[in-house]
């Protein structure tokens, strides 16, 4: 009920916030902000989860208990185990092993890297690109914002995973060559995120003072225009950071995606795949599993940036 | 009206233009199309012979528009693997996709407006919490790993249903369908499933959002006042307003679906559309890529132009505004 909220315009979730409504208006925003996110346990679940994967990732060259990619610490007698087999050296398979004799949590964590590595990268860089675009789109206007607009119109009627078999089909395969489709897949949705908050910002009577004191078009974008615009931009990049590690997932399981020499997790899944008919489940389930804690964490953080940010709720 | 379908479809026009450009750049310009047509030992001689036949010194200009006046005589190109002209196998496997996209959309609306109504009208009741969390369960799951754990369940583990393949197929108005026989129904259940999981979860929603909405209306309440049954309180006057939102976004929805079709095709072994480009993009099949391409662009532009004008249609705020 975004009418009732607007009644206390400091506030972003009033359930929370509304018993002590009086010392709220003297916090600071990121304060104000991380109360009201902190609102939703499951909010905060997500984030511990994500702290979580993100840590493993990064440790996973310690931690791991095997280097995946060594062939020399693999053996193939040691192929297809089910979970919790113990190898002729002692070490034991939490996940079991896949067809190459590789431990399969070992090769989780490993994934992990790859895919949050094309994920993150590709997210980012194209809400960079996509967010400049919309920006200049919502400022400048006139042909330059029509042509803009014209490009992000087309892309967003083809579904993503389209335009991203399309150019892969163009560039081939390879690590690089993923993030390259995922940004470009993904700029168009910051970018017209971007233009539309901008639209509504642009003619606010801050941007009307600093045109009057003659700040540069450069300085009212990324000064004025961005920091405004960046709540809702917040929202779209976290549903897009999951579409993309999800998005990178499908091209690799699909052998579009990452080569065979740095597995992620959809390339994990894949290679269990053909096994899944005699039973061995393990190979692709775990990987699986964790591809999806990873999306499902991010999902839960960013439908609670969804409610704290809603500009409606904070009119 | 008139003037506004001439704009649409002027659009539409332009549009299908715009990417046989980009095709066509992608394919001769990111890509290299002599190392696709001379096999790698072959010496210079030979890589010339073969550049000139396929007119590959001309400046890019021409071949573009050789290209494009190939492709308005529905003459895409020969395919390297099957050699046969690559628009008619794209062809043969186009029933086998729509067959399944249209068995995918008619689950998610079957399955989801049922459960989207249960969780509108009682949305404090456990099961149409439990519901809801599901379905963002359903927007997060990989699909192509959901396929896989279907398989795993319901061909592997349980062996109710067949792992992958069409099965028999019946001629119906000159086109293969599965749907016609029993074992061919029996296939086609799985993948229908595994692609309609999304869209179940996306129609679920609306439709809960939706009924929210329309309940507390006025028109509701009259119909209460007067002693209407509560069944038919939901049949006449809540699911004819609803309806409208439904067929735009499941209209909308279909070409996602043919695209994710690629996915549950390749895992269940789906002899279609999507199987095909993806097989092709790994054999390096470039002509067929290329057909593909033009016949989705094409595809995607008549879908998106018949919802514009079914939305016209049901809708007449949209069309004063044009």
């Amino acid at each position: 009920m975004p009418t009732l909220r607007s009644t206390a315009p400091d506030t972003a979730a009033p359930d929370l916030a509304a018993p002590d409504l009086a010392p709220a208006t003297r916090r600071t925003p990121l304060q104000r902000f991380l109360r009201a996110f902190a609102a939703s346990r499951l909010a905060v679940l997500g984030l511990i989860l994500l702290c979580a994967i993100i840590a493993l990732a990064l440790v996973a060259p310690w931690i791991a208990p095997q280097n995946p990619y060594d062939l020399m610490q693999l053996d193939i007698m040691d192929g297809q185990l089910p979970p919790g087999s113990v190898s002729a050296t002692g070490m034991t398979y939490w996940l079991g092993t896949d067809d190459q004799g590789r431990d399969m949590l070992s090769g989780i964590l490993y994934g992990l890297r790859i895919s949050l590595l094309v994920g993150l990268t590709s997210a980012l860089a194209a809400a960079a690109i996509g967010t400049t675009l919309g920006l200049i789109a919502a400022y400048a206007g006139g042909r330059t914002g029509t042509a803009i607009m014209r490009v992000v119109d087309l892309q967003l009627s083809f579904p993503t995973i389209l335009v991203a078999l399309m150019i892969l089909a163009f560039l081939g395969k390879g690590v690089v060559n993923v993030i390259l489709a995922l940004i470009i897949v993904e700029w168009a949705a910051y970018a017209r995120i971007a233009r539309a908050s901008a639209m509504v910002q642009r003619r606010k009577e801050y941007i009307e003072a600093a045109i009057c004191q003659g700040a540069s078009s450069l300085r009212i974008l990324f000064r004025h225009l961005l920091p405004n615009c960046l709540p809702p931009l917040m929202v779209i990049a976290t549903v897009q950071i999951a579409r993309a590690i999800a998005l990178e997932a499908t091209l690799s399981f699909l052998g579009l995606g990452v080569p065979i020499t740095e597995p992620s997790l959809g390339l994990l899944i894949s290679n269990g795949y053909q096994h899944m008919l005699s039973g061995k489940f393990w190979i692709s389930f775990y990987p699986g599993v964790a591809l999806l804690i990873t999306v499902v964490a991010i999902n839960l953080i960013g439908d609670q940036l969804r409610d704290v940010l809603n500009p409606r709720a904070q009119a | 009206m008139i003037a506004w379908f001439a704009q649409r479809l002027l659009q539409a026009f332009a549009v299908v233009l715009a990417m046989t450009v980009i095709v066509f750049v992608g394919v001769n310009v990111i890509g290299d199309p002599v190392a696709v047509l001379v096999p790698p030992d072959a010496d210079q001689a030979e890589r010339l012979r073969v550049v000139a036949a396929f007119g590959l010194d001309r400046p890019l200009w021409q071949q573009y528009l050789s290209f494009l006046g190939g492709a308005v005589r529905g003459d895409l190109g020969r395919s390297f693997v099957f050699n046969e002209p690559a628009l008619r196998v794209i062809l043969q496997r186009m029933p086998a996709t729509l067959e399944l996209a249209l068995a995918a959309m008619l689950l998610s609306v079957v399955i989801g407006i049922p459960l989207g109504l249960y969780a509108g009208v009682r949305p404090n009741s456990p099961v149409a919490k439990t519901m809801m969390a599901g379905s963002i369960l359903g927007f997060s799951l990989p699909s192509f790993w959901v396929g896989l754990l279907l398989i795993m369940v319901f061909a592997v583990q349980l062996s109710w249903l067949p792992a992958g393949g069409r099965g028999p197929t019946r001629e119906l108005l000159g086109l293969q369908w599965s749907f016609l026989t029993l074992e061919g129904l029996r296939h086609l259940i799985l993948p229908a499933l595994n692609l309609a999981l999304f869209k179940i979860s996306l129609v679920m929603r609306l439709v809960r959002a939706e009924t929210r909405e329309i309940i507390p209306q006025d028109y509701i309440r009259t119909a209460r006042a007067k002693g209407l049954g509560e069944s038919a309180i939901l049949r006449v006057h809540l699911l004819k307003n609803i309806l409208i939102p439904v067929v735009t976004i499941v209209g909308l929805e279909f070409g996602s679906v043919i695209a994710f079709s690629v996915v549950t095709e390749t895992i269940f072994a789906w002899p279609g559309m999507g199987k095909l480009i993806i097989d092709s993009i790994n054999l390096l099949d470039r002509p067929m890529i290329v057909a593909y391409l033009m016949v989705i662009v094409v595809l995607f532009v008549v879908i998106n132009l018949v919802v514009d004008l079914i939305y016209t249609a049901l809708d007449p705020r949209v069309r004063l505004e044009n």
